[in-house]
């Protein structure tokens, strides 16, 4: 097994690693039991996100990925980020290897339930079907 | 600085073993079958490798059969006994839960094939119970199978105690002693042990070579059917410089051996006590009927695999049980028989040294380690909550 070089080198310095103290949207996803856990944090300026910070539990990969996930969306619409997929994660990264999929379901994830998060805190309806993962963290749910 | 702690998984080859194995590549390349004069001098290296590894092993020559490594070993030893054993009608087998996947795929296979598997609690500190054995031992007991020493943590079983008691009852007794060979004091005769598995790489000898003690009497069918070599049990040229290289390994660290212990001990006990003062860390397994070499230890809210990664960019390299490790989803088999919660065993760290490393570089770990795991804590959204639910936050 091995990393591309561009995991590694999000995994060693990790972009927008931390908290928003006046987020407003939070998501959790994942749990300890199976290793990983990333908790994403954004700042929302008219259906813009403005800023995006997380914390991750987790393996290379899921860390990796956290980071990239938050390049991705960060100064995008909020339309654009709920369409963010892991495929388009992993790619950003040149790939992870194949046993390694599993740890990078969790950021297209953290990403829904921060948006979910923030809709809900505002009173904005939304279409479910936009939101539909699993919320324990499914190791199955493979790309 | 560079340090290597990573030598329960494999060693670096001594220099002993490179230059015992050197000629056999280059003058001694005979077939030890050929009658010629450069099979024969192929045949003497052999010959010499086999009685040295007896004579430390306290066995005859003729009960070592030269493998291809510690995973051949276990599967003769286990499949050749359930074979034997089930012409007697006896299909059940005792072993433990955190025995190395060699044992216990093996293991599986033989459930799967109508066998009867017992497997025996190692407990917190991963010592069995002789209790728990003299209790599991039925009249159709075929073997008992249990490591020397485990590869994860380091935990040692009362191997001479568990050979009495099956003698007593009449039971086979096969070890997995890849760990303890070169390790540990093993004396087959007092420690009672019918059949050792053991492997080169884990004593500075050459990778993909390894040995089975079979005592004498003990008919075990063939695994690997050919040739006349080994005596008719186990075909296949012999890879002559790996035996050789074998062989002066074994010698070298069984001549180093009480010395080697008392150095690995005192790196092994500074280490534990230097990262013990970590908060919300721990020891896994017995601290003192551990092997020379092991730390093994588990620290809360980070997970394995990014530890270990971390720890190669500042030159020091080790291993993890966490499931992003292991390549499963499930942190690995023997965190979890001693008890560990799936979320401590994610955060697990084995380092494992060789008599090359030194107590400065068990400092320079003790240093290392510290800010690296604060680092991924301050990251961490489960060490967040569990600081929480601490109060700590
Ligand atoms: C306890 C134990 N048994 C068996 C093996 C397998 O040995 P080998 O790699 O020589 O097949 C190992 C090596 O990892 C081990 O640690
Ligand atoms: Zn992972």
């Amino acid at each position: 097994m091995e990393y591309s070089e561009k995991v590694m080198e999000h995994f060693v310095h990790p972009h927008n690693v931390g908290k928003i103290e006046d987020a407003d949207g939070i998501g959790e996803v994942g749990n300890a039991k199976c290793g990983d856990i990333m908790k994403m944090y954004l700042k929302i300026d008219d259906g813009i996100i403005t800023d995006v910070k997380f914390n991750t539990y987790g393996c290379a990969s899921a860390i990796a990925t956290s980071s990239m996930a938050t390049d991705l969306i960060k100064g995008k619409p909020l339309s654009e980020a709920l369409k963010l997929t892991n495929k388009a994660v992993v790619e950003a990264l040149d790939g992870l290897p194949a046993v390694k999929i599993h740890c990078s379901v969790l950021a297209e994830q953290a990403i829904k339930a921060a948006v979910r998060d923030y809709y809900d805190k505002n009173g904005i309806e939304y279409d479910e079907a936009q939101f539909h993962f699993n919320e324990t963290h499914e190791h199955g749910v493979e790309e | 600085m560079k340090v290597y702690a990573d030598n329960a998984a494999t060693t670096k080859i001594s220099d002993t073993a490179l230059n015992a194995m050197m000629p056999c590549f280059k003058d001694v390349y005979g077939n030890p079958s050929s009658l010629h004069s450069v099979g024969q001098n192929a045949f003497h290296a052999v010959r010499d490798a086999r009685a040295q590894i007896a004579d430390i092993l306290n066995c005859k020559s003729d009960e070592i059969y030269f493998t291809s490594g510690g995973s051949e070993s276990d599967n003769w030893a286990i499949k050749g006994t359930a074979e034997l054993m089930a012409k007697k009608g006896k299909k059940h087998i005792i072993s433990t839960k955190f025995e190395h996947h060699a044992v216990l795929h093996t293991l599986k296979y033989l459930e799967k094939n109508g066998f009867e598997i017992t497997l025996l609690d190692v407990y917190e500190n991963g010592i069995i119970h002789i209790d728990d054995l003299k209790k599991a031992i039925r009249e159709d007991t075929a073997l008992v199978t249990v490591m020397f020493a485990n590869n994860e943590i380091g935990t040692v079983q009362p191997i001479r105690e568990i050979g009495a008691v099956c003698r007593e009852r009449g039971v086979l007794f096969h070890t997995d002693a890849v760990q303890a060979v070169g390790h540990l004091p093993i004396d087959v005769q007092n420690d009672n042990i019918d059949m050792l598995s053991m492997s080169g790489h884990k004593f500075h000898g050459p990778k993909g070579i390894g040995a089975l003690y079979c005592k004498n009497g003990i008919r075990l069918p063939n695994l690997i059917e050919g040739g006349a070599q080994e005596r008719n049990r186990r075909a296949g040229t012999e890879n002559v410089p790996a035996i050789v290289g074998m062989a002066a390994a074994l010698k070298e660290a069984a001549d180093n051996l009480s010395e080697n212990t008392k150095k690995l001990c005192e790196i092994r006990d500074r280490v534990i006590d230097g990262l013990l003062k970590i908060p919300s860390s721990r020891v896994n397994g017995d601290r003192t009927a551990r092997l020379p070499g092991n730390v093994s230890m588990c620290f809360e809210g980070v997970e394995g695999e990014s530890l270990l990664l971390y720890l190669d960019m500042v030159g020091i390299q080790a291993s993890s049980g966490s499931a992003c490790t292991s390549g499963s989803l499930d942190p690995s088999h023997v965190l979890l028989s001693i008890g560990l919660p799936h979320e401590i065993a994610h955060g697990s760290l084995r380092l494992s040294f060789c008599e090359e490393n030194t107590l400065e570089q068990a400092d320079y770990i003790i240093e290392q380690v510290p800010p690296i795991i604060k680092r991924l804590r301050d990251m961490s959204p489960l060490w967040e909550r569990l600081q929480k639910e601490r109060g700590n936050a």
